[in-house]
């Protein structure tokens, strides 16, 4: 059967809710008066998006996870934190390649960096759904408790592996400097992780809207006991989002790492707020809300970072309330929940 | 003719509420048996039970052979249960075209029972590729039950299909229901609507406060009204 046999026009489509898309460019419009020079305007907006597309990374499996299992994971700071410690396993002992002023050699110490911590994470986040969160299922008191415990526990683990000293990270560097452009810096590594979180978003959204797979997510979200009663086993399911969302948290932990040039313990712990927010603001379990609201998180970070530093430890929660009076269910509600 | 499902003093517990109290009753095979009762007397708990959306805590539930009280939801799906439930439970994000692809699951459509039910269900060709959740309410019900039959299943289990609806699409379904109890198809159908049971309906178990308190032929049940009184306790009346 296919799509002409069926015929048919279509019903009209809703309208595209293009309102919180535009968001992120209006806000960015806005701040260009405030700001009043081009190149620092320039730099905060890359950096904003930069910092979006890693606080992205970093919740996109979370979004999912929360709205296909309504599972409240406040462990998944745990999973930043290993992936960030593990690649250091091979980013530290290959350090001479890392700082190699070849390209290629920087890449061959990082990915296999990223793609080791990807795959502990990844497994990490299996032991965890099987061990912690399978039995509280359906409970949230003691998901939030049993999940931050984990959490406590993984970072004291790193803490007794690798010492309470901060890890000094340098940047590989093929990645260090920034691209001129007149007057206008722009970071190597910004443009990069710019790039990784768009890959990170278009092959999610490819997965979600053009598979089967996706198909089970999105109707898993919205009404997962439909999807078991058509014959599926949405915990399978469930724990496959899990252990992608846990790999990519990993992934963000190194991209961060290496933003931040250190690895200490409590970095999950630090970015956890962040990455809730972010979750929350752009709807349970919509991965495109989940986008804007990072790179807003991170604009709102960087904006108010330099205009008005005071605010800049609150700015984040002034964002949310914000946001959650204009849409109580985040940018983009997919569940009722 | 045997029996396609048969519960067996079933009990189930929801939180602490003891909600179904001794379920006993039979679906033979290839007829549309009717569950009927008043609001709140188990009739959608009976269904979720048989279903394993709210598992048994105690009895039995026999169906085509095997005995799956108990078993995961998935499971019983598998086993080729149909499951229709009261609110619909579209997945309105998707397309009515992504709704049945996700209901086919041993792969691609059947070109023929797809043209099948778009004889029933005319407005699931024309609205194809519309996402669900901008369809009406009687296209949406007409969208979960293509659904439940777009494979063939050895027993339907339909929630008060007619709920909500309007006069004309109660009509369509009631013919809907009709032909595909002529496929040969075995149903069990909550119906509130006395008419639309009597229409389609083979034969009936009435429940009362989470137990069977009644189990015959329809047709005996409809020429009954004192009993269709004593057991509904409201006139045919306020039931059409």
């Amino acid at each position: 059967m296919t799509d002409a046999t069926a015929g048919g026009e279509a019903l009209p489509k809703p309208p595209l809710d293009i309102v919180p898309l535009l968001l992120p460019v209006i806000l960015a419009l806005a701040m260009i008066p405030l700001i009043g020079s081009a190149s620092t305007w320039v730099t905060l907006t890359v950096a904003s998006l930069a910092m979006g597309m890693m606080i992205f990374i970093m919740a996109s499996g979370l979004t999912l996870v929360f709205g296909l299992m309504d599972v409240l994971n406040f462990g998944h700071g745990a999973f930043i934190a290993v992936g960030a410690y593990v690649a250091t396993l091979i980013l530290l002992p290959m350090a001479a390649w890392v700082q190699a002023d070849s390209l290629w050699q920087n890449l061959a110490a990082v990915t296999p960096a990223v793609l080791l911590a990807m795959a502990v994470t990844g497994a990490l986040g299996l032991v965890f759904e099987r061990v912690l969160i399978r039995p509280v299922y359906g409970q949230h008191l003691k998901q939030i408790l049993i999940t931050m415990g984990g959490l406590i526990v993984a970072e004291q683990g790193l803490y007794a592996l690798w010492g309470p000293q901060i890890i000094p990270l340098p940047l590989p560097a093929a990645l260090r400097g920034s691209f001129i452009f007149g007057d206008i810096a722009i970071a190597k590594y910004r443009l990069l992780a710019m790039l990784v979180g768009l890959t990170v978003f278009v092959v999610t959204m490819l997965v979600l809207n053009r598979t089967r797979l996706g198909l089970l997510i999105r109707a898993g979200v919205e009404n997962r006991e439909m999807v078991e009663a058509l014959g599926y086993r949405i915990r399978r399911l469930f724990l496959g989002v899990f252990m992608a969302g846990s790999a990519l948290a990993g992934l963000g932990g190194v991209m961060w790492s290496l933003y931040r040039e250190q690895v200490h313990a409590s970095i999950g712990n630090e970015l956890m707020i962040l990455v809730f927010i972010v979750v929350i603001i752009g709807g349970l379990g919509s991965v495109t809300g989940c986008f804007i609201g990072a790179v807003l998180v991170a604009m709102v970070a960087n904006y108010g970072g330099f205009l008005l530093p005071k605010l800049a430890l609150i700015s984040d929660i002034l964002l949310m309330v914000a946001i959650l009076m204009w849409r109580p269910r985040g940018l983009y509600a997919v569940t009722n929940r | 003719m045997s029996d396609m499902l048969t519960l067996r003093g079933v009990h189930t517990h929801i939180g602490r509420y003891h909600i179904l109290h001794g379920v006993d009753f039979t679906v033979p095979e290839g007829q549309t048996t009717m569950l009927l009762g008043r609001n709140g007397a188990g009739k959608t708990t009976t269904l979720r039970t048989i279903m394993g959306l709210s598992p048994p805590s105690a009895g039995e539930i026999d169906f085509a052979g095997a005995s799956i009280g108990g078993w995961a939801t998935p499971d019983i799906a598998m086993r080729g249960v149909g499951y229709v439930p009261e609110t619909m439970a579209v997945f309105s994000d998707l397309t009515v075209k992504e709704n049945l692809v996700l209901a086919a699951r041993s792969g691609p459509f059947d070109p023929t029972r797809l043209e099948w039910i778009f004889g029933f269900f005319p407005p699931l060709k024309k609205f194809w590729l519309s996402r669900a959740g901008s369809l009406s309410g009687g296209q949406k019900q007409m969208l979960s039950i293509a659904r439940a039959i777009v494979e063939p299943r050895r027993l339907l289990l339909i929630d008060e299909p007619t709920k909500g609806l309007a006069p004309a699409i109660v009509m369509a379904l009631i013919e809907c229901l009709a032909e595909i109890k002529r496929s040969g198809a075995t149903i069990l159908l909550v119906e509130q609507n006395f008419r639309v049971a009597e229409a389609i309906g083979d034969t009936v178990a009435v429940m009362d406060n989470g137990a069977i308190v009644h189990r015959g032929a329809m047709a005996a049940l409809s020429g009954d009204g004192a009993l269709q009184e004593r057991l509904l306790g409201l006139s045919l009346e306020a039931h059409q």
